[in-house]
């Protein structure tokens, strides 16, 4: 690596890179044949997807009683899967459009994969309860269309009906920025091309030339998809507590969980983010793009969201025997030392505690803690959503109906084939897609890669045509 | 423009800097730039080129303020006059509860909406195959072009001249 030439800043771009090394090592993954490493994880994923797709036909084969569902825990591994999901899909969008209105610069390094994984992510979600619903043939029900059934239409006051229009659009103004962040660089792949491969990116590429009066447009459909992204992201989340916030139940009815569940989706979103960038910068060789300036401005963030996570943790606790009220006080006893304390004890240890290591420079851009830290939040974000769920549901109100939930084979079943649904179209996106932004880390090149040309750049940095004005 | 091909000459530079100055110099020559093209966006570009700004935003708001009239005006009509039904005990029109469908529908119009304008206005699409004027324009080269289709030999080549003048790498013809 080039000297820095900032005096303020870490180089984002590392390596001396011209504007052609950068489509080489971008574009280049694309082109080759991919390594063994590459086709292992794709057999195993696909594996793991052929056995979820097994206990899913199981699922519409038998019916929804070869979940392990009951009528005190209705609801059981599948939401939390599907909540687990969702959170983990807030990271693109948020590194996407809510770095993007801050002028974050380091987004433009991950921004591309952690939106493909949103996308990915969402797709993993609506599986569950699209399963739940028992036909799902009929899902279409859920969408208020003029129908002949009177027609009857579907409860717009209800919270359950607010998440499907919340993710739907989520997933749709996702797909939309991603791809209208694709096709440059489709296009920079296309013109590489030869053949079967450039008719098929030409196809994608949309008839992209590279215009001034485009490149300003496409900025400005970036800018207004980030501002209207920004709020949706939010409230994606928000609503997903309010499926549980707006119940009855002890433990769920309360009205820290938007602003909480927000944060932990966030928490968790970054944390499957440097699982995979971790992995994808070492086997694509991106450490140059991908930095450990980056991983550490992502850590800050896991750090922050963490332990406002924590601090709800905390809170409710507070709140649940500061209220009185004796049901929201056994719930929470019930959630620490109850039957499920080692679901609450893994919650608490993975979320509160394991994030609080970050508070050392040193740990926050170390690779290997930066992964094991990362593994920890995912299985800590999954016991969180497994205790406000399933402890919370297992004691009700009347003893007589309590009950002890564990998954059955066929749930399990489902769990791991949505793990490798995941994995498999990640793979395989890494394969078609640049996994970095082209256009935009060539944007950022001069002021923040290692080549910088402000004001602070030193003298012998300066190519000879800047002086040529 | 009547004509059914298009004549251009364009340089390729190396750098951005050098043809934005490059750019400079044509804007003080008076000369008519057809396009430039460049491999991600530059900033200052447009105002170089006497671009007007984007209008896209209007068309967001637009589409925007649609959705979110469709949203509302829809669950009203829905709830007070096509089926009106009682959920826990809330009245018929229940404004808060429409909300976050509101919000949702009115950011769902406005981000189709513009992207499915953006596409059209700048004649893109799936399939579409627009002329490319060199494979490196998305990689690492920056282009001016002009239209030479009724232009006399001296006045093409004064452009050549004008493309060696301010350090163009490479200069090409293509007819599109």
């Amino acid at each position: 690596m080039s000297a820095p030439v900032s005096r303020i800043r870490e180089p984002l771009i590392e390596g001396h890179k011209s504007y052609h090394d950068i489509t080489e090592d971008l574009v280049g993954p694309t082109e080759k044949a991919p390594n063994t490493m590459w086709m292992v994880a794709i057999v195993i994923s696909i594996s793991l997807f052929a056995y979820g797709m097994f206990a899913l036909c199981w699922t519409f084969y038998f019916g929804i009683g070869t979940w392990n569902l009951n009528r005190t825990v209705g609801w059981g591994y599948d939401i939390t899967n599907f909540v687990w999901w969702i959170g983990i899909g807030h990271a693109g969008t948020l590194i996407s459009a809510i770095l993007l209105l801050f002028r974050q610069r380091w987004r433009t390094g991950v921004n591309r994969s952690a939106e493909a994984m949103t996308i990915f992510a969402v797709m993993c979600a609506g599986l569950f309860p699209a399963t739940h619903t028992g036909r799902p043939w009929l899902d279409f029900f859920m969408f208020p269309y003029p129908n002949t059934r009177g027609p009857l239409w579907v409860n717009f006051d209800s919270p359950l009906l607010w998440d499907l229009f919340a993710i739907s659009t989520y997933f749709t103004i996702s797909l939309l920025f991603w791809y209208t962040g694709l096709v440059p660089d489709f296009a920079s792949v296309r013109d590489r091309a030869k053949g079967v491969r450039k008719k098929i990116y030409s196809f994608f590429a949309m008839g992209w030339t590279g215009k001034a009066k485009h490149w300003q447009r496409w900025e400005y459909l970036s800018l207004i998809l980030a501002g209207i992204a920004t709020p949706l992201v939010l409230s994606v989340h928000t609503i997903v507590s309010f499926d549980f916030a707006t119940s009855i139940v002890p433990g769920w009815h309360t009205t820290i969980f938007p602003p909480y569940f927000v944060a932990g989706a966030i928490f968790s979103g970054f944390a499957m983010v440097q699982t995979l960038m971790i992995i994808t910068r070492k086997c694509l060789n991106l450490q140059q793009y991908i930095t450990l300036s980056h991983l550490e401005s992502m850590n800050k963030v896991i750090l922050v969201t963490g332990t406002m996570v924590g601090s709800a943790y905390l809170i409710e606790l507070f709140i649940s025997w500061y209220s009185g009220y004796v049901y929201e006080q056994f719930a929470f006893l019930n959630r620490a030392a109850g039957p499920y304390y080692w679901a609450y004890i893994g919650m608490m240890s993975c979320n509160l505690l394991a994030p609080q290591v970050y508070w050392s420079k040193k740990i926050r851009r170390s690779v290997w803690w930066t992964f094991f830290i990362s593994i920890f939040v995912n299985i800590g974000m999954w016991f969180e959503r497994f205790v406000i769920i399933a402890t919370t549901l297992a004691k009700d109100f009347l003893p007589s109906s309590w009950s002890y939930y564990w998954p059955s084979w066929v749930e399990i079943g489902i769990f791991i084939g949505t793990l490798g649904l995941f994995f498999m179209l990640f793979l395989a996106f890494t394969r078609v897609a640049p996994v970095v932004a082209i256009a935009e880390v060539k944007a950022i090149l001069k002021q923040y890669g290692d080549q910088y040309l402000g004001p602070n750049a030193t003298e012998d940095h300066k190519p000879d045509h800047a002086e040529a004005h | 423009m009547s004509a059914k091909y298009k004549d251009v000459l364009f340089g390729l530079y190396d750098d951005e800097v050098i043809m934005m100055n490059a750019i400079k110099k044509a804007n003080a020559k008076h000369l008519d730039i057809m396009d430039v093209y460049s491999p991600f966006p530059i900033h200052g570009l447009d105002k170089l080129l006497g671009m007007d700004e984007s209008r896209l935003h209007i068309v967001g708001f637009i589409f925007g303020l649609l959705g979110c009239l469709v949203g509302f005006l829809g669950m009203t009509w829905i709830f007070t006059s096509d089926w009106p039904t009682i959920f826990g005990g809330k009245p018929y029109w229940a404004i808060p509860a429409f909300i976050p469908v509101t919000f949702e529908m009115t950011v769902l119009f406005c981000g189709i909406g513009m992207t499915v304008v953006f596409y059209i206005i700048c004649g893109m699409g799936f399939g579409v195959d627009n002329p490319v004027l060199h494979d490196r324009i998305t990689d690492d080269k920056f282009c001016i072009a002009f239209q030479t289709n009724d232009m006399s030999d001296d006045g093409v080549d004064g452009l050549k001249g004008f493309f060696d003048e301010t350090g163009a790498e490479e200069i090409h013809t293509k007819r599109i």
